[in-house]
């Protein structure tokens, strides 16, 4: 039984992780499409359009990689999670269909008419489809956060003396004060990845010396957004968001944050150290006293319970992956401040398109942003740990009782080498893009 | 309600193999009959262009299935493990194909991923015959053997075959003779569906050709489909008998009948939207008349000890379904004006459009 569910959350832990390689690029850059869009309407200015369109074609291979590897993802609630999807089905149900009928729609309709429309459509009708595919992306991204929030958070829920959840409160779904702040930072971090990526093609163009025009306004707008998102990251939406994992997953707040022992008073922020599992404490740590409490509660002394203070099933089962999740996004997140303040400061000075090491350093930073966004969930779904829906329903009862680990196996195996062709290929094609550079329009 | 909503997901299901069946279609046509270069693009995109916003469709279908009928949702999806994730990666291989086909400019690299596209999309076409199959024949709910359930009631595993091949052992597989044959249907409608939609979009050199190849599958398909009818009753003896209960039923399959037979004039057909019509009304009515047949069963139960999958028993509860309907008729609608608005702009022939790059 425990080597059955081993397989199906490796298997969605990894389709997931691969399929949220695509969505974080797609969501932020439609607002930054929709942008350069506007500009080309208000001033007039050819370039702009043509950013508009040579992103959308970045945007367009993002889009259908998205897709291919999101199918699974609604496939997998009922393949290998059956019994999850038998009992709330009723409930997140609601939230997926909207996904699928409001947003996913959208955004796939209007993408078609966005790449293909241009001349058919005048330029105010291309803008307004551009930002309806922005609408469609953003909206997929608020209906797949409430169905997680109500996973973390369950609310307007009734359980049946079968165990069904049954809905009784729709708009709850909506109200729920975990979707909020979750839905904010989740789409201020797509901005960051798609203003890392945009920055780092830029950057790369000014290297190169080749579409000059091009790299400048792709850097610099690039930096201003990623500055902006990557603060907005930190605060307030970070910020909220740990308060509320503080309030309703106190569990995994103290083990996200590394507090093995409770403090009298006033909890130390952790800034490095190894969680040691069978010690029970951390090796080799830096810590600031005290730091912890006031973030969380304003006041300097408040006791914060450590992870003594919860029985060990009531905690995360993977408390050092949580800890490292938590750690990395929040030290790339303050990397991200620190690289793009100085780059809006040096764009201030004029001098940041001279600025090799910093041109470089933009370049190669394309990684992080992924690697933080996904991290980022991480924190979200290790953290929810042992539970399926939080407090109420545990990982081991929702899996399918039917398929046994060697079937799981076997589709893991596939999707992995499948997976492996795809990345390949998405590289080759985004490269080529990126080669080819934005192309002025012919008249 | 329960019958509002698996009306409207019948619906959905219809419009996607409608859509992403003429897509399939063009794949197996590709896969058989085109020669030249020019053809081999032209009919890739008139697949290419249009195949992932057919695909929402099926993503729709499946998240209201979920929110409707959750216990159906996840006794099937569960229960037919392996295949369903057999389609998942022929999804992804035909995308892979359509998308980076015209990519590079040299023919080692097309002549693979039209591969990829066309056998995926046989293959497809094959899998969600073979998936309708296994619905009208019905499984081995709770895994019964020898009188005692294995697993809760609604639950089931099928392998992909058993030793036998045979729909009538106690616990068949996902593949035997009689959901082969439902395949073979499928295949062989949507094989005909893709060629009515190269005809109607492109201006391809075979498209004359194409007319003879729908006349000779429809003679295939008759005989299939006769052959079909008779094996199901060995299969199912009380299939025809919601029909007999409620006469008006009887209408899917006249739609079934009118499509086959209007294929059978393909030649003489005024224009070529007729032939289309045509095959939608092959797929409108052999759907809507497999389904009418097992109602109110969407999966109906092999054995004497668990009761089958019905609307009634694996819908959601009445709340969320009533309120569900005040977004579903909104979301409905949506549909179909997106999909009109994308139909209009792209109508007509496509060989001219430009594809992307």
């Amino acid at each position: 039984m425990e080597d059955m569910i081993f397989y199906d959350r490796l298997q969605f832990a990894f389709t997931i992780t691969f399929h949220y390689i695509f969505p974080q690029l797609t969501m932020g850059l439609s607002l930054i499409i929709v942008y350069f869009k506007g500009k080309y309407l208000i001033n007039k200015t050819e370039k702009y359009n043509d950013i508009a369109k040579f992103l959308m074609k970045i945007f367009a291979v993002n889009f259908t990689m998205g897709v291919i590897t999101g199918i699974p993802m609604e496939f997998q609630f009922g393949t290998n999670w059956a019994k999850f999807s038998e009992l709330t089905g009723s409930i997140i149900g609601q939230t997926l269909a909207m996904e699928g009928m409001f947003s996913f729609f959208l955004e796939s309709s209007f993408l078609a008419l966005f790449i293909f429309g241009e001349k058919l459509m005048g330029q105010k009708l291309h803008f307004l489809t551009g930002f309806l595919v922005f609408l469609g992306s953003w909206g997929s991204g608020w209906f797949i956060l409430a169905t997680n929030a109500w996973m973390q958070h369950p609310v307007g829920y009734e359980i049946l003396d079968n165990g069904k959840f049954v809905l009784d409160n729709f708009s709850s779904l909506f109200s729920n004060p975990w979707l909020l702040p979750a839905f904010l930072h989740n789409q201020f971090a797509s901005v960051t990845t798609s203003s890392f990526v945009i920055s780092s093609i830029g950057a790369f163009y000014i290297l190169r010396d080749k579409n000059l025009d091009y790299g400048k306004l792709l850097l610099k707008t690039g930096v201003v957004f990623g500055l902006v998102s990557s603060i907005l990251l930190a605060f307030p939406t970070g910020d909220w968001n740990a308060k509320n994992v503080a309030k309703y997953q106190p569990a995994s707040f103290a083990a996200m944050e590394g507090i093995f022992e409770t403090e009298e008073a006033g909890a130390e922020i952790v800034l490095i150290g190894q969680p040691n599992m069978v010690e029970k404490k951390l090796d080799n740590k830096i810590a600031v006293p005290n730091i912890l409490s006031f973030l969380t509660y304003q006041k300097w002394d408040k006791q914060i319970p450590g992870m003594d203070k919860f029985k060990k099933e009531e905690l995360p089962d993977n408390i050092p992956a949580l800890y490292y999740s938590y750690h990395i996004m929040v030290g790339l997140g303050t990397i991200f401040i620190g690289v793009m303040g100085m780059s809006v400061f040096f764009l201030w000075r004029r001098k940041l398109f001279n600025l090799k090491p910093l041109l470089w350093t933009i370049m190669f930073l394309v990684p992080f942003p992924y690697i933080a966004n996904i991290t980022g969930w991480y924190v979200a779904e290790l953290g929810r740990q042992p539970y399926l829906v939080y407090g109420l329903l545990k990982t081991s009862e929702g899996v399918s009782p039917t398929v046994s680990s060697g079937n799981t196996l076997f589709t893991l195996l596939g999707f992995v080498a499948i997976y492996l062709l795809l990345g390949l290929l998405f590289l080759i094609l985004v490269g080529k893009t990126i080669h080819q550079g934005p192309k002025p329009q012919i008249h | 309600m329960e019958i509002f909503w698996f009306i409207i997901i019948a619906i959905v299901l219809v419009v996607f193999f409608v859509l992403d069946g003429y897509d399939f279609g063009a794949g197996i046509i590709h896969l058989f009959y085109a020669k030249t270069e020019k053809d081999k693009e032209v009919i890739a995109k008139s697949a290419g262009l249009f195949w992932d916003s057919n695909e929402v469709w099926l993503v729709a279908a499946g998240g209201m299935l979920f929110m409707a009928f959750p216990t159906f949702y996840a006794s099937v999806f569960s229960g037919f493990y392996l295949p369903l994730i057999i389609v998942l990666w022929l999804i992804i291989f035909r995308a892979i194909g359509l998308e980076f086909r015209g990519q590079f400019d040299y023919q080692m690299w097309k002549d693979i991923w039209d591969k990829a596209f066309g056998v995926s999309s046989l293959l497809l076409a094959l899998f969600f015959g073979i998936a309708l199959g296994n619905i009208v024949r019905g499984v081995n709910l709770g895994g019964v053997e020898s009188g005692v359930s294995i697993y809760e009631g609604h639950y089931f595993f099928l392998p992909l075959w058993s030793s036998s091949f045979s729909p009538l052992s106690e616990s068949p597989g996902v593949i035997d003779w009689f959901t082969i044959i439902i395949g073979l249907i499928t295949l062989v409608t949507l094989a005909i569906h893709g060629a009515n939609w190269i005809i109607l979009k492109t201006n391809s050199s075979i498209n004359n050709k194409l007319k003879t190849v729908i006349f000779k599958l429809n003679i295939v398909l008759s005989i299939l489909t006769i052959f079909s009818l008779i094996v199901w009753q060995d299969i199912n003896p009380n299939s025809l008998d919601n029909f007999i209960e409620t006469p008006f039923l009887m209408v899917f399959p006249i739609i079934y009948i009118s499509g086959l037979a209007g294929l059978f004039f393909i030649k003489k057909l005024k224009k070529d939207i007729y032939g289309f019509i045509c095959s939608t009304l092959l797929i409108l009515g052999g759907i809507s008349s497999s389904l009418a047949s097992i109602f109110p069963a969407m999966l109906p139960s092999n054995n004497m000890v668990n009761e089958s999958l019905t609307i009634y028993n694996t819908a959601a509860p009445e709340y969320g379904l009533s309120i569900a309907v005040n977004w579903g008729i909104v979301g409905f609608i949506l549909l179909f004006v997106y999909m009109i608005i994308q139909k209009r702009l792209m109508g007509g022939k496509i060989d001219k459009m430009d594809y992307g790059h």
